[in-house]
């Protein structure tokens, strides 16, 4: 089975952001990156782990790592071959605003590279931890016209098929899937293996290559990011049982949730 | 001509799911600031009849083969996008529910645009279309214009109002029954037991920590949670414990929610699920550390243990008669 994995470079999600602030004085676009830890996004880990589990189940196979970004994005490639990727490719695109490219972009991009690869399974984190947009996966695979499942929390391999269990509503569907297709990862999946150092320096030698990517115009312009609205300072209204009467009394008659 | 929106609507057990009447709502009133028209799609089981029940809708499209009992993502955008060109629709809406969000990605791919994702608010002046989402699981607001129309906007449940009663006025419409192979099919069902609703959709959520000491401590919660009737939630560090599923949990790594009460026990708040649960309309936060992160951003706080708070809670509300039961 070849499998295509396509990986996010994020910041960690224990990162308290920061706006950049905007040198014309307009609203900021963009988050600070100075000083901020950037990782591949946890669900693309998940999904990795999972296409290296399918290929030891199978006795054989090739997975190749695909990221589409600046430079930056080698980082994560190299982490992919040392947690199992056999190759990578870097979809090399950069916008000339500096600014995020949008999803309909990155599809586009890997839709271009995938079209002219052979695949049986192409694997997606169910989001990106940044943008949290969740459609790059299911869009790449309408553009490739192949079947999607998003959200799999179990895959069972068959003869040019997948049973891929996935969540939907707060039910869990189970779905024939013939190949090849796309899916996405969803937590449960499969845990990912972080690499020792050996696994590390034999990443070095495995192949990494870089093709430009063709990108169409940003669907999106960007007007503002900005940090949330502050939430107004709570109270402490007691402590233990005792308080509970007044708490109700609040939750009724001041915020009257319930 | 004023703009003309389309909404794909959810149904199960013969009603309109609710993120898909606060969808509704919301598209009639972009709609009649604009001086636009509104028309909708419903599959499945029921269609035709749901349909025949809508207000501010000029046609509903309705296919009920059995094929879309459940949710097929091809087949579904492949009806969606035939009533996009009968109608000229250039802003779809959806819900932003799982569903919602995996149609979005492809009706989009398939009008060459992006999606909007989850927005908690959305404007159209002079024919620019400018939505609001929370980015980094609501640790940053982003704000974008579609550059051209046509455009897809998912929306986030319970942030909208839902379409409100009006006269019944809509156009059915059936659409042709799918045809062609099918490349994935739905083989089986199940239902969690723990989950009677998805977290993203629920109006109020009881979520529980590692203060719970044990998955068996849950059912405290889940009793209290069946009193609100409200769904349980779940921190990082039990679902990576194994002690609940991960469909369970709230935080940047889970799911992002936004109900009208979100009750934290033994929750101390991690930045990362802070992000996942701060646009809730109110935070309730129940727990034994008074210098927990969790009290910066609750707006009713108790200090206590929660296995004695939580119960007293519950039988408190029973008490006042206040819940579901």
């Amino acid at each position: 089975m070849k499998i295509f994995v396509c990986i996010k470079r994020v910041p960690h999600t224990a990162t308290k952001l920061r706006m950049a602030p905007d040198e014309t004085g307009s609203p900021s676009r963009s988050i600070q990156t100075q000083g901020v830890e950037f990782t591949m996004s946890p669900y693309d880990e998940i999904a990795l782990a999972e296409a290296v589990r399918l290929k030891e189940e199978a006795g054989s196979g090739e997975i190749v790592a695909v990221s589409v970004g600046d430079d930056s994005s080698l980082v994560i490639l190299r982490t992919a071959l040392a947690m199992g990727a056999d190759s990578a490719i870097h979809v090399r695109a950069e916008t000339p605003t500096g600014l995020e490219l949008d999803g309909f972009q990155i599809s586009t991009a890997l839709a271009g590279l995938l079209r002219e690869k052979s695949f049986d399974l192409i694997c997606f984190g169910r989001l990106a931890v940044d943008d949290q947009s969740s459609q790059v996966g299911t869009m790449t695979a309408r553009l490739l016209g192949v079947p999607s499942v998003a959200d799999v929390i179990k895959v069972e391999a068959a003869e040019g098929s997948l049973r891929l269990h996935h969540t939907v509503e707060g039910k869990v569907e189970v779905v024939e899937c013939k190949l090849p297709a796309v899916m996405t990862a969803q937590k449960g999946l499969a845990e990912p293996r972080y690499p020792a150092i050996k696994q590390i320096l034999m990443a070095k030698k495995k192949p990494c290559e870089t093709i430009e990517a063709e990108v169409p115009e940003p669907a999106l312009e960007t007007i503002s990011l900005e940090p949330p609205p502050a939430r107004s300072p709570g109270r402490i209204v007691g402590e233990g049982a005792e308080a509970v009467p007044e708490l109700l009394r609040l939750l009724t008659e001041e915020a009257k949730v319930i | 001509m004023g703009t003309s929106i389309l909404v794909y609507l959810e149904s199960s057990d013969g009603e309109i799911k609710k993120p898909s009447l606060e969808t509704l709502g919301t598209a009639r009133r972009l709609a009649s600031a604009g001086e636009g028209e509104v028309n909708a799609v419903i599959l499945g089981k029921g269609a035709a009849e749901l349909a025949a029940g809508l207000s501010g809708v000029q046609r509903t499209f309705v296919q009920s083969s059995e094929l879309f009992d459940s949710f097929q993502l091809n087949e579904t955008a492949d009806a969606v996008g035939e009533a996009v060109r009968e109608t000229g629709a250039t802003i779809i809406l959806l819900a932003g529910t799982s569903t919602g969000r995996e149609l979005g990605g492809a009706l989009a791919a398939d009008l060459g645009t992006c999606v909007a994702a989850d927005a908690i608010n959305i404007s159209l002046t002079d024919g620019a279309l400018t939505v609001t989402r929370p980015t980094y699981a609501g640790k940053a607001l982003l704000t974008v214009r579609f550059r051209k129309l046509p455009a897809v906007v998912t929306l986030r449940p319970n942030v909208f109002a839902p379409e409100p009663d009006g006269e019944v006025s809509s156009n059915v419409v059936t659409l042709p029954e799918p045809t062609g192979e099918l490349r994935s099919r739905v083989v089986d069902t199940v239902t969690l037991e723990t989950t009677k609703q998805d977290l993203t959709e629920a109006e109020i959520i009881v979520s529980g920590g590692r203060g719970l000491k044990g998955p068996e401590n849950f059912q405290i919660l889940e009793s209290l949670a069946e009193t609100l009737g409200a769904v349980v939630g779940a921190s990082r560090a039990v679902c990576d414990a194994g002690w609940r599923p991960h469909s369970d949990q709230v935080g940047q790594t889970g799911k992002t929610v936004s109900p009208r009460l979100y009750v934290a026990c033994g929750i101390s708040g991690a930045i990362q699920h802070l992000a996942g649960m701060s646009s809730s309309k109110f935070i309730v936060a129940i727990n034994k550390d008074p210098s927990a992160p969790i009290f910066q951003v609750a707006d009713y706080g108790i200090v206590g243990d929660l296995f004695e708070v939580v119960p007293a809670l519950e039988t408190e509300l029973k008490k006042q008669g206040i819940g579901v039961t």
